[in-house]
């Protein structure tokens, strides 16, 4: 087995993450499917490290992880905020300056 | 750390090649992942997605371990599913767990429109990867020569000091953020005991605990009301729960028959007598009511 397999497998995580973020109408499901996207990045970043047998690659995805922590704080307080007022967590509903 | 790598050789493969324990691996972790991730895209449920991506970070984290990656491992399982995957089911119960996807399309065709970006995505993907050129795989047994914590600090604490700075205010600031979105302004003056207290004295309600349910030793079944001192059946002694359900029994024969009791015409027995009776009604080794009743008589005359 190459290292190849771990590389589709990570295109196929980050695939179905943007799916989930294109097709899903809640807002708590679409942000897990960023999630997906940004693990599916990680194994990747993983893999290349050691494919290039540089550890540079953890370091990043490290980083990566860190900032998605900051993300996933900020953006659930939006969702939370947004809920209170509107009483919905579908990304349909927030069509405030619509009308 | 490194007492830990010694222990497991056969799973940690550092080298540039796989070996067979860690193909294995891969072979299991690999579908579960992906019919997790499937399940994420396809539940119903927000807490259904939220638990299929738990797994599926889960199995990274098994990944980077056979990668030789045993720190993003460990990071992974702390920060990842401990943290955020938690804090995302902190947030599905307050947002209500029961929420579910509205079917309702908004903007026309948008469901169509998103499977064909997402296949077009996976076409590129594939694209990409059928394509590039790798270079021989090198392996991280030179990289992780002490431990692999140690390389990553040596990595993160030399080269990439400023970045560590700066994730560090950014996760201040997040925090901050987050403290800011969610706070909630107070409206009102703030209700403390003793304006709830002085609150439920103007409204002239029930102060004291409700009239329990049921009339003096005869009946103190939860759905029979109470008596007030006149005779009358207590709406309130009935738990509410009976009342809103319909399943309150018929105050007002209850009622007869505590008048007859006070009147002391009560030594009758019942028209339809316990199962214990003879056929004849009349009461096997009971005590004679007229006996019991006469001790009654002195409510009866306090009425």
């Amino acid at each position: 087995m190459s290292l190849d397999n771990y590389l589709v497998l990570a295109a196929i995580l980050f695939s179905i993450g943007a799916a989930t973020v294109l097709l899903r109408r809640n807002a708590i499901i679409v942000f897990m499917g960023v999630e997906l996207m940004l693990n599916a990045t990680n194994l990747l970043l993983v893999t290349f490290s050691r494919l290039h047998g540089q550890l540079d690659g953890q370091v990043l995805a490290f980083f990566v992880m860190v900032v998605a922590a900051a993300e996933v704080v900020v953006g659930l307080a939006i969702i939370v905020s947004i809920y209170r007022t509107r009483r919905s967590a579908s990304v349909d509903d927030v069509n405030l300056l619509k009308s | 750390m490194s007492a830990l790598v010694a222990a497991v050789p056969a799973v940690l493969a550092e080298g540039g090649q796989t070996s067979g324990a860690e193909e294995a691996l891969f072979w299991v972790l690999a579908p579960v992942m992906v019919l997790a991730a499937l399940g994420l895209l396809f539940a119903r449920k927000a807490v259904h997605a939220a638990l299929s991506l738990i797994v599926v970070m889960i199995s990274l984290a098994f990944m980077y371990v056979a990668q030789g990656a045993v720190f993003l491992g460990v990071v992974q399982v702390v920060v990842y599913t401990g943290a955020i995957m938690m804090l995302f089911l902190f947030v599905l119960m307050l947002v209500g767990v029961g929420s579910s996807d509205s079917l309702v399309e908004t903007i026309r065709g948008q469901r169509w429109a998103g499977w064909i970006a997402a296949l077009g995505l996976v076409a590129v993907l594939a694209g990409v990867l059928g394509t590039a050129l790798y270079p021989e795989s090198v392996g991280l047994e030179e990289a992780n020569a002490r431990s692999n914590p140690e390389g990553v600090a040596e990595v993160i604490f030399a080269d990439h000091v400023f970045a560590m700075e700066v994730v560090g205010a950014l996760l201040v600031t997040a925090a901050l953020g987050a403290l800011v979105l969610t706070h909630r302004r107070r409206l009102g003056p703030k209700r403390g005991q003793r304006e709830l207290a002085d609150l439920r004295v103007e409204g002239g309600h029930h102060l004291a605990p409700l009239p329990a349910p049921g009339v003096y030793a005869r009946h103190n079944a939860m759905d029979v009301p109470a008596l007030d001192p006149y005779g009358n059946p207590l709406e309130s002694s009935v738990p509410r729960v009976l009342r809103v359900r319909g399943q309150e029994a018929d105050a007002a024969e209850y009622a007869a028959r505590i008048d007859r009791v006070l009147a002391g015409r009560a030594a009758k027995p019942d028209e339809n007598p316990p199962p214990a009776a003879d056929p004849a009604g009349q009461a096997v080794n009971a005590p004679d009511i007229a006996d019991a009743v006469a001790g009654v008589d002195l409510e009866g005359e306090t009425k």
